[in-house]
């Protein structure tokens, strides 16, 4: 047990650092505290509301500690009429998100990690500031196309703009993806023989998989997320943020809050393998 | 990340003598070819509907332009209050989230123990919708909800009280308010960390060096050359707040009218899509207006550049 003498040290180190804390320091850490508990409070609540058995929300004032775990809620949630179908299709409205902006977004991308050419400044510009236009302001206009088409009230009419939204910030993830892929293994594999599109295919591709799929997580997830265009788009087939919207004002209240549990909780799923991409998906690129 | 695509990998010229011009003339062409399809797609999904959006906003139902939609948005029921509660929550949501937002950036590049769960906890709201906030603190707001519960609890209020009735406008504000930071408050921060960490860290220690005070770091070293960053992020922001729109609904119902529900009212309710298309170029003229004054007064001075 090699462990224990370091352990010891580690902990008197620990006490040694306690011992000399200034109140500065504690007044940090009051801070982090502080905000951590607004974060995660709410989504307790939720949890606890949502997990209740169904007679709860009749206890009034409500006990802030779990008094029995139920299921009733999500299952009544999921069970409700359109609910199941809705959440189908959003997944189906995700999937098709995913696979435009990557089948779009990774010959973009890869431009941009291995060229130079007129306008590429322009290009990257343009993509990183396309998220000023308002969201609400396209959706009108090709809602008017989507019924020209037929294509209103269909899946696809969703994936299309949901596609054109997570495009632009697919591309600059791609492409800072492909810039991480040294440019010279690609050059030895062509010097052994293979063509350029052969050396992407086996050389690039695979060894960009892990920011690929944090480039298809960050697409579905803006996907599953959207409501405005989503309420805009449907009318019988919505999906399930549509659905949710579409139900407010006449569901009771246990419905709402299972409801937003359920959109809750792939959040922390989704962050937690997206953290080593968060400043690429959300931060703001050089100058 | 756009300095990084910057540096790109410069095409190499050695190898192409042999086979002269084709060859070249289609490595020129291959990026073009690559990134062709994409911005095509944005051209017609995305760049063209906004413009159309104006066609639409002028235009009768058959097609005639007229500027009628644009009288009627003016005599419409809750315009004004619609104009009015936009503008109320914009003009606290904004200045509350970058304050709070700033202090839990430095917080988070502090060396603080559990940064990464601290980090985590409080950048998870990025993959929330508006709507799932809203929903998430109506079981908080709500007459029968938490809060009341709490309070009641504390022997604070002897009844609960309506904090989402509809004419509780100070109730409502506050709810929308609690909601939207909540949710929006992680991309703020996100954006202003990855702008702090643009900024050398040796200008902080020559700071430190010299004798300053971590306040006056703060405020006369990060902040200023925070600027380009908080101005990117205002922009954004205030965009998206100009747009709110499931929160409101979730939270509050039909009780505090924002531009936005009123365009998905006339949408999606009413199927008047010339209204609901004037409500959205209202929308998007305000945050052009905000986008332009943030570009004006925020620039970053030129001398910056030339030290």
């Amino acid at each position: 047990m090699s462990a224990a003498p370091q352990a010891v040290a580690s902990r008197a180190r620990a006490a040694a650092r306690t011992r000399r804390v200034e109140p500065g320091r504690l007044l940090l850490y009051g801070c982090a505290v502080l905000i951590t508990l607004f974060m995660l409070t709410p989504v307790y609540l939720i949890a606890l509301s949502a997990f209740s058995p169904s007679e709860a929300i009749f206890d009034y004032p409500h006990p802030l500690v779990p008094t029995g775990l139920s299921f009733d809620n999500v299952r009544f949630f999921l069970t409700y009429q359109g609910i199941g179908l809705a959440l189908l299709r959003s997944i189906a409205v995700g999937g098709l998100t995913v696979g435009i902006s990557l089948v779009l977004g990774c010959p973009a991308g890869y431009a941009l990690a291995r060229y130079w050419f007129r306008g590429k400044d322009l290009t990257q510009l343009l993509l990183v500031n396309v998220r000023a236009i308002p969201m609400v302001i396209i959706s009108i206009p090709l809602l008017v196309t989507f019924i020209e088409w037929n294509l209103s009230d269909t899946v696809w009419s969703v994936a299309l703009v949901h596609g054109a939204i997570t495009l632009p910030l697919t591309i600059l993830i791609t492409a800072s993806v492909f810039l991480r892929i040294p440019a010279e293994w690609e050059e030895a594999a062509m010097s052994l023989g293979t063509s350029r599109v052969g050396a992407v295919l086996r050389v690039v591709l695979p060894n960009s998989v892990p920011g690929l799929a944090a480039a298809a997580l960050f697409a579905f997830v803006t996907s599953w997320n959207e409501v405005f265009v989503a309420v805009i788009l449907t009318l019988r087939g919505p999906t399930l943020p549509a659905a949710l919207v579409q139900q407010l004002s006449e569901s009771p209240l246990q419905f709402r809050f299972a409801g937003g549990l359920c959109l809750t909780i792939p959040a922390f799923v989704f962050i937690f393998f997206m953290r080593p991409y968060l400043f690429n998906a959300f931060g703001v690129g050089g100058k | 990340m756009s300095d990084q695509i910057g540096v790109a990998a410069v095409p190499r010229v050695g190898r192409r003598s042999t086979r002269g011009g084709a060859r070249a003339r289609m490595r020129t062409l291959t990026p073009y070819l690559l990134i062709a399809p994409a911005m095509l797609f944005l051209a017609y999904f995305l760049f063209w509907p906004a413009i159309s959006a104006f066609g639409v906003a002028f235009q009768t139902a058959s097609g005639e332009w007229t500027p009628a939609n644009f009288q009627a948005l003016l005599r419409d029921t809750d315009f004004g209050l619609s104009v009015r509660n936009t503008f109320m929550l914009l003009a606290i949501i904004i200045p509350l989230e970058f304050a709070v937002a700033l202090a839990m950036a430095v917080l988070a590049q502090s060396r603080l123990r559990g940064r990464g769960f601290f980090l985590y906890v409080w950048s998870f709201p990025l993959a929330i919708s508006d709507l799932a906030a809203g929903l998430v603190w109506l079981s908080i707001f709500t007459s029968h909800g938490y809060l009341n519960s709490v309070l009641q609890d504390l022997h604070l209020v002897r009844h609960p009280v309506g904090f989402l009735n509809y004419d509780n406008l100070p109730g409502l504000l506050l709810a929308v308010v609690v909601a939207e930071t909540w949710r929006s408050i992680s991309l703020v921060m996100v954006v202003i960390m990855s702008g702090i960490q643009q900024i050398p860290a040796e200008l902080d220690e020559a700071a430190s060096i010299l004798g300053a005070s971590a306040w006056n770091r703060f405020t006369r070293v990060t902040l200023p050359l925070l600027r380009p960053t908080l101005q990117v992020g205002l922009m954004l922001r205030t965009t998206a707040a100009f747009q709110v729109f499931a929160v409101v609904l979730a939270l509050t119902g039909s009780g505090l009218p924002v531009l936005a529900t009123k365009t998905a009212s006339w949408a999606y309710g009413a199927r008047n899509y010339q209204m609901a298309a004037a409500y959205a170029v209202l929308l998007l003229l305000l945050s052009s207006l905000a986008t332009l004054a943030y570009l004006t007064f925020l620039r970053t001075p030129r001398e910056v550049y030339q030290r």
